[in-house]
């Protein structure tokens, strides 16, 4: 029988936690691969400035719907001679925005309520849950439509509309949290001595809950990224000229036949950006839920 | 099983009351005045207060609003700028949908169930690896840019398949399926990815449960350890998950028929939308939200029929 | 079944759950197998017929009428499955498939092995939950798992065991999760079966009252290892394993209590399989242990007539204390 080393026992227990976190995220390349990938997206859209190579407006009529590697084009440039890379890098910028704020919208909104309904119980609960079933009832992209047609088509209201729109999935994830999590004795014990909701609340329940926020968070974000790609795509989110990848592919639609490549490019870009988040999603998933098994 | 039933209904029923007020007052808030729209390019104060008063626009919203509603319970959605009956417009576009989503359906769940029971029974397996790297994929890809790629590939270049468009099944079943055919994978490829998602992870779980031991230990071949004992369980689970996709499906037909220039119900979404139609798009959006309440309905209780143990105690668990 | 072992590769390395265990089964007869949970009881049951999860690594070898079960290629094992060797597991309430009825999982054994017809296999259905003793089987065979108690549950379990007369019931732990009450009705089962159909039962327990019950010869297990064997009475008359004693010891009975009146009970815990070490597993809470105890490990040797045990101190409680 072994008993633990006295040496590994001095270090505190969260960083020996964290530690094992990272150990066990690091056997998984997938995993990897993904927050790589989203970290270089989210660094791309920061500094889109300094990397892209043109602005996203210069027009070239010299070189309009060049092939890649002409004239200095890396992916080549679109019907107004714009060029297809920079416009990718600065409509990163959109992707981002949108995926990003309108995750943290969704979760501020989201897990107070959600903690409300589940912590408490009573007469809250359900009305909570009936109102989330009433948005849940409208489809995401009816919802979104219907929310860019009455704030008006922008970057800022259609991160606003993806925002409400994963509100309802993620208040029953936090409903569900609080639910389990008020169950448990630290939790119990705190309210036996005395300890206010509010404290209890913030200091035990939320901060329990965060490894679930951080899985839920990073599958929301991919999906509002298409969203708003759908939304600006649709006409409702992003307005030309600003580069957004979904206008880029809205514009595409009409030289499918002469530069299909207009189309392809902007679409990968999503597709990776989206990936990125889904395999870091997948893989903290693993990490963090003790009951995956695998 | 009386009291588990009218629980579900009864439920149901709130959600739709509190559904149309929802869209009611949404449609409200939209900036403009409906009566401007519709009363075209006269902007005669007299001729206004006139359609104002013709739709009961000048009445107060709560009257408004039960005007509309039971007018809507008898299958009356008023109706839209071109004096078309906005009901009558529905029924007449939601077949295509309703043809376009059920294909949809068929292609995810036969795709996404039959890969997940396949990586569950293979976990850890190359096979595994492949199909629940196939998902994420799935899972990641935008499906209207993946409907472009295909339009690429097969209509513009290859010329196997119309690039847009719909033929009625009734005018020329096959020319129908042809122009169904890719926008069905569109929708279904991400439907299929969440299936499978969700096939593999309930079959693992009923493949490590205590019963399909049991049935090992009977010497039941392993077709009917799997595809009996196994698969039974898993797909009372997943049914549900359909239901709740339902919503997504939705959404993605809106996008889907528009790429492939689809007249079905979500291009007549987002037309509402363009076209500031306001009767048109408060009937189109109640329907939408009617119909998934009333099919998540029908999910609970196709779910109950399947799992008996809900079927019995019903209410008391 | 000769030299058994069973690792398991789990992501914090390998575990013995099982190891170089050895024992025989004579037609007809109830054989015990006795320890503390997680002592490898079940998992060396389950490996003998291969129903481990694929982690599991089986070596060894376990014949059965002249055929090694371990190496059996699939296709093998699933005609001996039910049929000559059926099982009884610890959970009743789990072991059964939710969604299908009573009557449908006992009739898909007899369609299996037997190949009998849908009717003829419902009617050998009723006949075997009466053989069980469950009351008005002709409804209950059309009941679902959730609509009966544990002890019916674990009754049909039984009944689908014995299906089709098996050579050997393996029965591990089946009255563990029951009533008192239940447990005694279980047993009387199993008695009974023994004696109008001559099946041998390997009765895997931690409750060694169940074993002087019904048992004719009992293993004792601990972490992974058979430490003690003989007939019962001789057993329970001259245990020689410090452990068994202490087993003895713990069971609530007359004259089980010390001074304090409190019964006794085994210091200490069962230790983790992950890393066994070069010495007898018990020594940590023997009373017994002494430095050769710490460094070496004892094998099996025979002490008494039919008696063997894996000590280096064996003997009664008295002639060492």
């Amino acid at each position: 029988m072994s008993y633990a080393d006295p040496g590994v026992l001095a270090i505190n227990p969260r960083a020996r936690r964290r530690r094992l976190l990272r150990k066990r995220f690091l056997r998984r390349p997938l995993a990897v691969v993904g927050l790589v990938l989203a970290a270089t997206f989210i660094l791309v859209a920061i500094l889109a400035p300094i990397v892209a190579p043109y602005s996203a407006s210069t027009t070239d009529f010299n070189a309009t719907l060049a092939p890649p590697f002409a004239h200095h084009h890396l992916l080549g440039t679109d019907e107004l001679g714009r060029d297809q890379l920079s416009r990718i890098i600065w409509g990163s910028r959109a992707s981002i925005q949108a995926g990003v704020f309108s995750t943290l919208l969704a979760i501020v909104v989201a897990v107070p309520i959600g903690i409300v309904a589940g912590y408490y119980r009573g007469w809250i609960d359900p009305v909570i849950a009936r109102l989330t079933d009433v948005l849940l009832a409208f489809p995401f992209l009816v919802l979104a439509v219907g929310l860019a047609a009455i704030l008006g088509p922008s970057l800022t209201n259609a991160t606003l509309a993806l925002g409400l729109g994963a509100v309802p999935g993620l208040i029953r994830v936090a409903r569900g949290e609080a639910l389990a999590l008020r169950e448990e004795d630290y939790v119990r014990a705190a309210v036996a001595n005395g300890a206010s909701d509010v404290s209890i609340l913030a200091r035990h329940v939320a901060p329990n809950m965060l490894s679930t926020l951080i899985v839920q968070a990073t599958v929301t974000i991919p999906a509002a990224i298409i969203g708003e790609a759908v939304l600006s795509f649709l006409g409702l989110g992003v307005q030309p000229p600003t580069p957004s990848w979904g206008v880029m592919l809205s514009d595409a639609q009409s030289y499918l036949s002469q530069a299909p490549r207009l189309a392809i490019f902007p679409g990968i870009a999503i597709f990776l950006c989206s990936l990125s988040f889904n395999l870091l999603g997948d893989g903290l998933r693993d990490v963090l839920d003790p009951r995956t098994t695998r | 099983m009386g009291g588990f039933l009218l629980r579900k209904v009864g439920a149901a029923l709130i959600v739709l009351v509190l559904a149309s007020m929802l869209v009611f007052v949404g449609v409200r808030a939209i900036p403009g005045d409906p009566a401007l729209a519709l009363g075209g390019e006269n902007r005669d104060p007299a001729v206004l207060s006139a359609v104002r008063h013709k739709y009961g626009l000048d009445r107060p919203l709560p009257v408004q609003y039960a005007r509309w509603v039971s007018l809507a319970v008898r299958g009356d959605l008023g109706t839209d700028q071109r004096e078309l009956s906005v009901a009558r417009t529905i029924v007449q576009r939601l077949p295509i949908t309703l043809e376009l989503a059920g294909l949809a359906i068929l292609v995810g769940s036969v795709i996404g169930i039959f890969a997940g029971v396949l990586a569950a029974v293979r976990r850890g397996k190359p096979t595994d690896y492949a199909a629940t790297t196939v998902a994420l994929v799935g899972l990641s890809v935008p499906h209207f840019w993946l409907g472009i790629v295909m339009i690429i590939y097969f209509a513009v270049k290859l010329q196997w398949l119309p690039a847009g468009g719909y033929v009625p099944f009734s005018h020329d079943p096959i020319q129908n399926l042809e122009h169904m055919l890719m926008p069905a994978i569109v929708l279904g490829t991400g439907l299929s990815a969440v299936l499978m998602r969700q096939m593999r992870s309930s079959m693992l779980t009923a493949l490590g449960a205590d019963y399909v031991r049991t049935a090992r230990a009977k010497g039941l071949s392993e077709w009917s350890v799997i595809g009996k004992h196994a698969l039974r369980n898993s797909l009372i689970t997943v049914t549900t998950v359909i239901g709740l996709q339902l919503g997504a499906l939705i959404s993605g037909a809106v996008i889907t028929e528009q790429i492939f220039v689809i007249p079905g119900f979500g291009r007549l979404t987002i037309d509402a939308v363009n076209q500031r139609d306001y009767t048109l798009l408060q009937g189109v959006v109640l329907v939408a939200a009617a119909g998934y309440v009333v099919v998540n309905l029908f999910v609970d209780l196709v779910y109950s029929l399947l799992n008996p143990r809900i079927r019995v105690s019903g209410a008391a668990r | 079944m000769h030299d058994l072992s069973v690792r398991f590769d789990t992501d914090d390395g390998a575990v013995h759950a099982v190891d170089r265990l050895s024992f025989s089964l004579a037609a007809g007869e109830v054989l015990g197998v006795v320890g503390e949970s997680g002592c490898g009881k079940s998992v060396s049951a389950m490996s003998l017929l291969q129903l481990l999860p694929q982690t599991a690594r089986i070596t060894g070898r376990a014949e059965f009428e002249g055929v090694d079960l371990i190496t059996s290629p699939a296709s093998r094992l699933r005609k001996i499955r039910g049929r000559e060797i059926a099982f009884v597991f610890q959970e009743p309430m789990t072991s059964l498939n939710p969604s299908f009825r009573i009557g449908n999982q006992l009739a898909e054994v007899l369609r299996r092995h037997l190949g009998l017809g849908h009717s003829a296999a419902r009617e050998r259905a009723v006949e075997l939950l009466d053989l069980v003793r469950i009351p008005a089987p002709e409804r209950r065979v059309d009941e679902y798992p959730h609509q009966l108690s544990g002890g019916m549950r674990q009754r049909v379990m039984i009944a689908m065991a014995l299906a089709c007369d098996p050579k050997i019931l393996i029965a591990d732990e089946p009255t563990t999760a029951l009533d008192v009450t239940i447990q005694a009705g279980i047993l009387d089962v199993m008695r009974d079966i023994r004696e109008r159909l001559g099946t041998a039962i390997v009765l895997i327990t931690h409750n060694l009252g169940v074993v002087a019950d019904i048992a004719d010869r009992v293993i004792v297990m601990y972490a992974g290892r058979k430490v003690e064997e003989a007939p019962v009475h001789e057993l329970f008359a001259h245990p020689q394993h410090p452990y068994t004693i202490g087993l003895l010891g713990a069971i609530p009975r007359p004259g089980a209590a010390d001074d304090q009146g409190r019964l006794r009970e085994i210091p200490g815990r069962v230790p983790s399989l992950a890393e066994l070490p070069a010495a007898c597993a018990f020594a940590p809470r023997c009373p017994r242990a002494d430095d050769r105890t710490r460094s070496e490990r004892p094998e099996l040797r025979q002490v008494r007539p039919d008696h063997s045990v894996a000590c280096f101190h064996p003997g009664g409680e008295e002639s060492v204390a």
